[in-house]
């Protein structure tokens, strides 16, 4: 290992020493420009290496991905269309864009935000608002295949009569209930792991909604106070209108991140019994049946489904630039 | 500006991780000895990890290699992402015979005909599993350990108090199984529970079901891809499958305690008191999980196994079994030292007497117990031999076959359409 060492350290100096070397060339050569050119080029120079990563990065591979949607298992023969129409005729991809679109996007964004809100909103009323932030925003440090470990555990069956495990079923059986297989029930088991999900989400939008909260000026909710207006209509008419440019922001971020849903649904269920999402099919058919083309061509449905989401918040983002 | 004040502190974070990574344990080389490391990439985790580390210690001291194992449950994609990427271990478990015919015919596999004395490899191993670990002739793989399918496991001490007879064929299982559950407890334990490998001990149900019923041809014909899930033989099988565990009364808890419970952990309430199940079937390294879970219980007193009973008297002593094949992605001398101890009797013994584990060596004597021994005697003796088909099959089928065995315990009324898509990927994944 300690062999190492020079290739670890070239690995940090190199990049830094190219960005560097970058810079004085490129500078070096605009200032033998004519003077009117240099202010349209130099831009371009400063951002060329940006949109170089960006390019290497994010867009080649996205370009290949749609290449590869179109050839077959074994990325040798172009057969046009044929993936698509074989994913898209998979009754398991069915219930994955189900799943997707109807579960995670609508209960998924939908639980984390008014969790998030509501603690926001809470927390900023008591003494203990830092301790209280900081629990919800645990989870958040848990990677998700740990979160769908330790809720494995909590959703854990045995049998009735058998002593139970799961924290879950305990507590049912404990209040005189049945236990529940929780995780092999559809369509609930859906909304279980969304819950999970929901756990280690919450803390995100909290942090950013009670900061954005704590940007609204208090001269306004005083003056909203002093005219007589309920707390109720001083949160719905302008905490709430003030904090919807960040709560859109916060949902755009879930919704996407519900559209690559995978980790927890992996772990827990592996996508059997009715939870298959659109990531965990795509993890299928690339490393299970090892089909490139099939896998691409689950990928650019999830691009497709993301796309809009992307364009939505790039007009929202310009939108505010304008207003600024 | 969040992103520039986190910069500096995430940028220090990584050279320090750097930093940690490059100043490693670093290989010593011992005297007289060949030095060096030898990556391993292979399956085991918890205790089976700790026996193959106890099995490569005295090949560590000797040769002064060190061993750097890696275990993962995701040996499949973990794999084939490194062969892929050409950053290959030097040596790997491989995930099955069908996976392994795939890396060798693109030539990433070393033949070991040149790395092992394949004279003694020929003595000393049962020809058909030398046999499954080649392709187009040459010894890609080899087996270095091997586990019985088909055991069913019982609780003697019970058996005896209740007056219960071991069951010499199938109907007579079938009778004890209702005689069991007329007397007011579930004959069977059951469970499919395993991570993203679910559905697993089902198949092996199936399997020990088509040998018995249907012989060793139309065995091979269904895991070639040749024999159709719809046809009437493979079908058959799920039905006599299903007369266990489609009927609530058999297995305990049922169909919700099939799905949810974990495999290793289903077979104990053989051992409740009273028990809550009297028959579990489970490949011959379940004994470990009994003994881990219940430390007072004692092999042969308190747990005994028979065998899957035939079923047509045409294929009497038919037996199938699995084993963890190896293979070699680097030709270097450590991995060459490795392979060859791997395959010795006294390396397989290690593993072989602390249990779970048999040997496909005949060479291999030290059982820890008579169930052990029992076992490796049913293995390497048996009549008709044959290798689970689902390890066999490829790994798209397969995934499909261990997901079809839930869908089947969920609602054993969907059969058809269960069978009718699992032919729609038989006919899609055997084409490459």
């Amino acid at each position: 290992m300690i062999d190492r060492i020079p290739q670890v350290a070239a690995a940090l100096v190199l990049p830094v020493a190219a960005l560097v070397g970058y810079i004085v060339v490129a500078e070096w050569i605009l200032h033998r420009l004519p003077e009117r050119a240099r202010p349209r080029v130099r831009p371009w120079v400063w951002i060329g290496p940006a949109l170089a990563f960006v390019g290497f990065f994010l867009i080649a591979p996205a370009i290949e991905t749609i290449f590869l949607s179109l050839m077959d298992a074994t990325s040798t023969n172009f057969v046009g269309i044929n993936n698509y129409v074989a994913v898209l005729s998979d009754s398991n991809v069915h219930i994955a864009i189900r799943n997707n679109l109807f579960w995670w996007i609508v209960f998924f964004t939908g639980f984390v935000l008014i969790d998030g809100l509501v603690i926001a909103v809470l927390a900023d009323r008591v003494r203990y608002e830092g301790l209280a932030k900081s629990l919800i925003f645990l989870p958040q440090a848990i990677s998700f295949v740990a979160a769908g470990t330790i809720w494995k555990f909590i959703y854990s069956y045995q049998p009735p009569g058998v002593e139970q495990t799961g924290t879950l079923n305990a507590i049912t059986v404990f209040f005189g209930g049945d236990p529940q297989p929780w995780l092999t029930q559809a369509p609930t088991n859906n909304l279980l792991l969304i819950i999970v999900g929901v756990w280690a989400w919450a803390g995100f939008a909290t942090v950013i909604l009670s900061a954005a909260l704590k940007g609204v000026p208090v001269e306004l909710l005083e003056a909203a106070r002093l005219d007589g207006a309920s707390e109720t209509m001083v949160f719905r008419q302008i905490v709430f209108p003030l904090l919807l440019p960040t709560i859109t922001v916060v949902a755009t971020t879930l919704v996407i991140f519900a559209l690559k849903a995978f980790d927890v649904v992996y772990v827990m269920t592996n996508g059997n019994f009715d939870t298959e999402v659109l990531a965990n099919r795509m993890y299928k058919e690339m490393f299970t049946a090892r089909n490139y083309g099939r896998a691409s061509a689950v990928a650019v449905l999830l691009l497709t489904g993301i796309v809009p989401v992307l364009i939505f918040n790039l007009r929202r983002f310009r939108e505010q630039e304008a207003i600024r | 500006m969040v992103r520039s004040s986190l910069a500096r502190p995430v940028a220090a974070l990584f050279v320090f991780a750097l930093l940690i990574a490059a100043c490693g344990p670093s290989p010593r080389a011992v005297q007289g000895g060949l030095g060096g490391t030898v990556s391993v990439l292979a399956t085991w985790g918890g205790d089976e990890q700790a026996s193959f580390l106890a099995m490569v210690k005295p090949f560590e001291d000797q040769y002064g290699v060190k061993v750097q194992y890696e275990g993962t449950r995701d040996l499949n994609a973990i794999l084939s992402t490194r062969v892929q990427g050409g950053n290959p271990p030097d040596v790997a478990g491989l995930p099955g015979p069908g996976q392994m015919s795939q890396f060798a015919k693109a030539g990433k596999l070393i033949d070991l005909g040149n790395v092992l004395d394949m004279n003694a490899m020929k003595d000393e191993y049962p020809e058909s599993f030398l046999k499954l670990a080649q392709v187009d002739g040459k010894q890609v793989g080899i087996f270095i350990k091997a586990a019985l399918k088909g055991p069913i496991w019982y609780n003697p001490k019970q058996f005896t108090a209740k007056g219960y007879a071991v069951p010499k064929t199938w109907d007579e299982l079938i009778t004890l199984s209702k005689k069991i559950a007329d007397s007011g407890t579930t004959p069977w334990c059951i469970g499919f529970e395993s991570a993203a490998a679910s559905g697993w001990p089902g198949t092996d149900w199936l399997e020990d079901i088509v040998l018995r019923q249907s012989g060793p041809d139309v065995y091979d014909q269904w895991w070639q891809g040749t024999k159709k899930w719809t046809s009437p033989e493979i079908k058959k099988a799920w039905e006599t499958f299903g007369t266990i565990i489609a009927d609530p009364k058999m297995v305990l808890g049922g169909k919700n305690a099939m799905l949810a419970t974990a495999f290793g952990d289903s077979g104990n309430p053989l051992f409740s008191n009273p028990p809550r199940c009297f028959l579990h079937h489970q490949a011959s390294f379940i004994t470990d999980f009994f003994t881990k879970a219940n430390p007072s219980i004692k092999s042969g007193e308190d747990f005994n196994f028979f065998m899957t009973p035939d079923i047509d008297t045409k294929y009497a002593g038919a037996v199938t079994g699995a084993g963890d094949l190896f293979g070699m992605f680097k030709d270097t001398p450590q991995a060459r030292a490795l392979m060859n101890y791997l395959t010795t009797p006294a390396a397989q013994a290690i593993w072989v007497k602390r249990g779970g584990a048999l040997s496909p060596d005949k060479k291999v004597t030290e059982y820890p117990d008579k169930i052990s021994s029992d076992s490796a005697k049913a293995l390497t003796s048996a009549k008709i031999f044959r290798f689970d088909a689902s390890d066999l099959m490829p790994e798209a089928m397969n995934a499909a076959f261990w997901k079809a065995i839930l869908d089947y315990t969920n609602d054993p009324t969907k059969l058809d359409s269960i069978l009718a898509s699992l032919d729609k990927v038989q006919a899609d994944s055997y084409k490459k």
